[in-house]
């Protein structure tokens, strides 16, 4: 009946874990490799995957055409709010220091870290997702004899 | 002369990588086959700064996990605070010794060109996408992506404008 | 060189697989097989930035190259052209040319580099390796890299992300984000 059986068992499985992989790349970026740019080109690539599996509508109604727009904003308005509450705060832009009076263990800087990587994360996702959705609500459905 | 050109193996694949890159670009007609030359020799360029910022016998640039300058051991902290200031700020500088020396032990390769690189891969791909868009625009408007087909639409259209 | 090191082995295996990806994609037309080449071409560049410690690097390349570029090229692919046309002769030697001098140039250049893996070359006596001597002391994580890109040179990334926002931007605005609406009507 379904030509893509395979496929599809096999996504299912591995798309909730590449997202997981994600975001442990994005929260363990202090101490290994990884970060927000990692992390947010991997859970598009997951979601992407999703799209090529399952089809472009299922996935904007996972992840709303809306919801890109607004967090591709969104996540460079935390970038930079990070850098102007940082300068409220009496300190240079993004000078995180000053975010946490606990100078002695650093936490300003570590606060300041992963606001930052969380904007990164927002900004990489959504424009990837957004770039996606771009391309392929034009291109034509494959035809089932190309796979 | 053999052995300068050994020492720095790197630059001459990475030169010949570059060339190989431009050659698709400059050679080939395809706008879309141009952008892959185009990201060929973007990946060389990647390559160019990874490797300068290569030491030999060096590590990843991942520090180890030495204990008191993180905080995050907590029996030997909540001792000192109940001591004394000055004794704390002594503490601090030992730790901050130790972390100083556990460092210089290990080699680590150099963590700038890392980071430059990092940012430019995926801006990298953001910039390939508008390109891509680009072509897939002038697609629909010439309904063709060679670019000699492409100069004769508009040597044409612009020869029916002249001579109307 | 004092002592033979065994990766510098697999260095030289990774670069001519390299090379040949690279040589392989200039020679097809096929457009698909071009991209997909260039996708293996992101894969083996990533293991070799592996082997030269930049392992987040390479986490990158990965992803992006192999992953989301792919994807992408594939998508305009299928809007655009499946085959690139022949190409003239004469087009090819031109380009030769190009190449050869750019290339030449380039070459002379390579006796004033410093040589591979050098500890004390410029690029890598000053400030990249005060990053790691300071970051134990100043940020207190240990990836140096993450501690630079996001604090120590948190306003280079600020430009990146601005980049890549306005990237995404300028693809929304070229091809439009809810096509099935009403943005592909012209045609």
């Amino acid at each position: 009946m379904n030509p893509h059986l395979v496929l599809r068992v096999v996504s299912k499985l591995l798309i909730p874990l590449i997202v997981v992989f994600g975001l442990y790349v994005h929260f363990h970026g202090d101490y290994s490799p990884g970060g927000g740019f990692q992390a947010g080109v991997i859970v598009a690539a997951a979601v992407i995957l999703y799209a090529l599996i399952f089809g472009i509508e299922n996935a904007k109604q996972a992840v709303p055409t809306g919801f890109v727009r607004f967090m591709a904003a969104f996540g460079v308005l935390l970038y930079g709010g990070t850098g102007v509450a940082t300068l409220i705060l009496g300190g240079n832009f993004l000078d995180y220091d000053v975010l946490h009076p606990d100078q002695a263990h650093h936490t300003g800087q570590h606060i300041g870290i992963l606001l930052v990587e969380l904007g990164v994360l927002f900004t990489v996702f959504s424009v990837m997702m957004a770039i996606f959705y771009a391309f392929a609500g034009r291109a034509p459905d494959i035809p089932e004899g190309e796979w | 002369m053999i052995e300068l050109l050994a020492e720095r193996f790197n630059y001459i694949i990475v030169i010949i990588l570059m060339m190989t890159g431009l050659y698709a670009v400059v050679a080939t007609g395809n706008l879309v086959k141009r952008l892959v030359g185009l990201s060929l020799f973007q990946t060389s360029v990647f390559l160019l700064y990874i490797t300068i910022g290569k030491v030999s016998g060096g590590q990843p640039p991942i520090l180890p996990e030495y204990s008191e300058s993180y905080g995050g051991s907590n029996a030997g902290e909540t001792a000192m605070a109940a001591a004394s200031p000055a004794a704390e700020a002594a503490e601090g500088a030992v730790s901050q010794g130790e972390a100083l020396q556990n460092t210089a032990e290990a080699i680590y390769s150099n963590p700038l060109p890392h980071v430059l690189i990092l940012t430019a891969i995926v801006v990298g791909v953001a910039t390939l996408a508008v390109g891509l868009a680009l072509v897939v625009r002038i697609r629909e408007t010439y309904g063709t992506i060679e670019d000699e087909a492409l100069n004769q639409a508009d040597y044409a259209a612009e020869n029916a404008r002249r001579s109307a | 060189m004092t002592e033979f090191d065994w990766t510098q082995l697999l260095d030289y295996a990774l670069m001519g697989m390299l090379l040949a990806v690279g040589i392989a994609i200039v020679r097809l037309r096929n457009l698909f097989a071009a991209v997909m080449l260039a996708g293996v071409y992101s894969l083996i560049s990533a293991a070799w930035f592996v082997t030269l410690d930049a392992v987040d690097v390479a986490f990158t390349e990965a992803a992006v190259g192999a992953g989301i570029s792919t994807v992408l090229m594939l998508a305009a692919m299928l809007l655009t052209a499946r085959e690139a046309e022949p190409v003239k002769a004469i087009r090819h030697w031109a380009a030769l040319i190009v190449v050869s001098v750019a290339g030449a140039a380039l070459f002379y250049a390579v006796g004033d580099m410093p040589v591979y893996g050098d500890p004390n070359s410029p690029a890598n006596a000053y400030v990249g390796m005060d990053y790691i001597t300071s970051t134990p002391n100043d940020i207190a994580i240990p990836n140096v890299v993450t501690a630079v890109l996001a604090s120590y040179r948190g306003f280079d990334t600020f430009g990146e992300v601005v980049v890549i926002f306005a990237a995404g931007l300028g693809v929304m605005l070229l091809l439009g984000l809810n096509p099935g609406k009403k943005t592909g009507g012209e045609e």
